[in-house]
């Protein structure tokens, strides 16, 4: 295998509520839904998206969680594996999740190796009792539950909240590009996965039943109408114009983009010139969640 | 009210910081050390006051619907920190009074805050509950109720949520101990450095600091509560000060304590302090204050459709 043919597969916008893995009701989550219907536009979504990868081959996920939040630095999870129970300590009514998982150390250190070469800082998370976050789990659930590829894990880091819109950005950019560099070298294909939603305020209540689809709409139309550009941005393939009003979009919409994922994503794609295929869109508690999917070189 | 209708009250209160260096790492630091050392005195001056119940609110325990209360009556579990993970795992075992954490958010709820209680398996207590019950508690001498701090919640719901805390307390007929879990400054070094080289992020942040710890020295709560908004926007305060609003509210709101400074160290960076504040009536004057009080909480969905 040549030392340079690593490629990106697929890389994907997959937002982590985990009001979605709750709502398919699957074997590893103890709490059970109503199947009420709240997210019906997300969940097929999903399944959009699960049927677009199952034709394509990768031999690694690679993820960055809003949910794994580190101050000292850029932080990749540097065990062979994990298995255990993460409850969500926002919503544990929802997400009680029982995981078992592999790791791709070598890509990790291949990747925080080239982040410290960008002037990032970086640390390998080498203690085995570490709990994933439910990020990780219920994006990497949601897009393939067969959980049979091994993952690199990123943290998020906090230049954005530390600095600002675009110190963070920059850094992000730096650490998709150092992403990319290490995937190209490792010779491997990667499915690459940003875990956030777009518009990012919560409603502070809950229904009884969390399912209940009469309680959902985005949280206000200011977020909404910045959901909706964004959206356009996408489809229209202005992936150097997503960059460039990064830092409004985060500002103006509460993004959850401020934990740094989409901008990686992006970078890890070269900032495509090319549409996003938008999966599916819909809030959840308030948010504007967006699934959506960028194949560098089109639809093999 | 419980234990023969006598009301209860707040007996002392705690201001305490985060991190987990001075349990898991005390050794690497001369000032983590120290705030080892001052642990045991706070420990020792909360077992002289010898409370029914101890009472937490944690900065570090986010929360999005409302505010949550443990009631898991004895939570077990390992956790690592998300960016401290070299330094060890720290396993607990603690004893949570769930009759005084549902009667905590029966008071919310009366209040019109959202609030609930968690009592799943495997539930993560955060690290700075972690920290500070294994240093002041070690053997769960005293039960304990948690509560989580709402990533949305401002000064007048916290206020409120210090209210209904004190509501329950009064109910409850016990001496409670309040502990305020919360950095001052919260500026952390972004990047690894010799433990030995820690100090506070910024001289502006220490300076802040140390204003605000003069003034609880002196037992003024109240007005180191007024001055939260403005210690935030200039020091980076611990989320926005929360615990501080949470902490003047469930001890009455004034000035009249007995303020002890135990310790003031950079732990990463950030201000890191243990304070004690015991009620002395009468020390300080009734004044009045620049920032609104407010009893009960009137929600915030549909602020902009203008629902009532």
């Amino acid at each position: 295998m040549s030392s340079t043919n690593g490629t990106v597969v697929s890389g994907c916008l997959a937002p982590h509520p985990p009001h979605l893995l709750y709502a398919m009701n699957p074997p590893q989550n103890a709490p059970e839904a109503s199947g009420s219907g709240a997210w019906k536009a997300l969940l097929d979504g999903y399944d959009s998206l699960r049927e677009s990868i199952a034709n394509k081959e990768f031999d690694v996920i690679i993820i960055h969680t809003p949910h794994w939040k580190t101050v000292v630095g850029h932080h990749l999870l540097g065990v062979d594996s994990f298995k255990g129970l993460s409850v969500d300590p926002i919503f544990p009514n929802l997400f009680q999740y029982s995981y078992d998982l592999k790791i791709d150390v070598e890509l990790s250190e291949s990747i925080a190796a080239e982040a410290e070469a960008r002037g990032l800082v970086t640390s390998m998370m080498r203690n085995p009792d570490f709990r994933v976050d439910y990020g990780t789990l219920t994006t990497c659930h949601l897009v393939k539950p067969e959980w049979d590829t091994p993952l690199v894990v990123i943290s998020s880091s906090r230049p954005y909240f530390y600095y600002n819109n675009d110190v963070g950005d920059r850094e992000m950019l730096a650490l998709g590009e150092a992403t990319l560099a290490a995937i190209q070298k490792s010779g491997k294909r990667a499915l690459v996965l940003a875990s956030n939603s777009l518009s990012h305020r919560h409603f502070t209540n809950e229904p009884d039943d969390p399912e209940d689809p009469s309680f959902e709409s985005i949280y206000n139309a200011n977020q909404a109408a910045w959901d909706k550009r964004w959206l356009s941005l996408i489809t229209q393939g202005k992936g150097r114009q997503l960059i460039a009003e990064m830092p409004d979009f985060i500002e103006q919409a509460t993004s959850e983009c401020k934990d740094g994922s989409m901008t990686w994503l992006l970078a890890t794609l070269g900032i495509p010139d090319y549409p996003g295929v938008v999966h599916g869109y819909g809030s959840i508690i308030g948010t504007g969640n967006a699934i959506v999917e960028w194949t560098p070189g089109g639809d093999k | 009210m419980s234990q023969q209708n006598v009301e209860g009250k707040v007996v002392g209160g705690f201001i305490l910081q985060p991190m987990p260096q001075p349990l898991l790492a005390p050794n690497e630091n001369a000032g983590w050390q120290s705030l080892r050392d001052a642990y045991s005195s706070v420990r020792a001056d909360i077992e002289r006051l010898n409370p029914d119940l101890i009472v937490i609110y944690s900065a570090k325990w986010a929360s999005i619907i409302g505010h949550q209360m443990l009631s898991d009556p004895n939570p077990k579990w390992d956790i690592v920190d998300q960016d401290f993970h070299a330094l060890g795992t720290m396993r607990y075992d603690f004893v949570m009074d769930v009759e005084f954490g549902e009667a905590w958010r029966d008071a919310s709820k009366a209040r019109g805050l959202t609030a609930r209680c968690v009592d799943y398996y495997g539930f993560p207590i955060d690290t700075g509950t972690v920290v500070n019950l294994q240093l002041v508690n070690p053997e769960n001498k005293f039960p304990s109720s948690v509560c989580s701090c709402n990533v949305y919640a401002d000064r007048g719901e916290t206020i409120v949520l210090g209210k209904s805390a004190l509501d329950a307390v009064k109910q409850s007929g016990k001496r409670v101990v309040a502990i305020a879990i919360t950095s001052l400054s919260s500026r952390m070094w972004s990047e690894w450095i010799d433990p030995k080289d820690d100090r506070i992020h910024s001289p502006k942040d220490d300076d802040w600091n140390r204003k605000l710890l003069d003034i609880l020295a002196e037992g003024r709560l109240e007005d180191v509560s007024q001055l939260a908004r403005m210690f935030s926007r200039e020091a980076n305060g611990d989320n926005r000060m929360k615990a501080i609003w949470w902490l003047a509210s469930i001890m009455g709101q004034n000035n009249e304590y007995d303020g002890t400074v135990y310790d003031y160290q950079a732990v990463w960076g950030t201000g890191a302090a243990l304070v004690g504040l015991i009620p002395n009536p009468g020390k300080a004057a009734d004044l009045e204050y620049d920032e609104d009080d407010v009893e009960r909480y009137k929600g915030d969905r549909g602020v902009l459709s203008g629902a009532k």
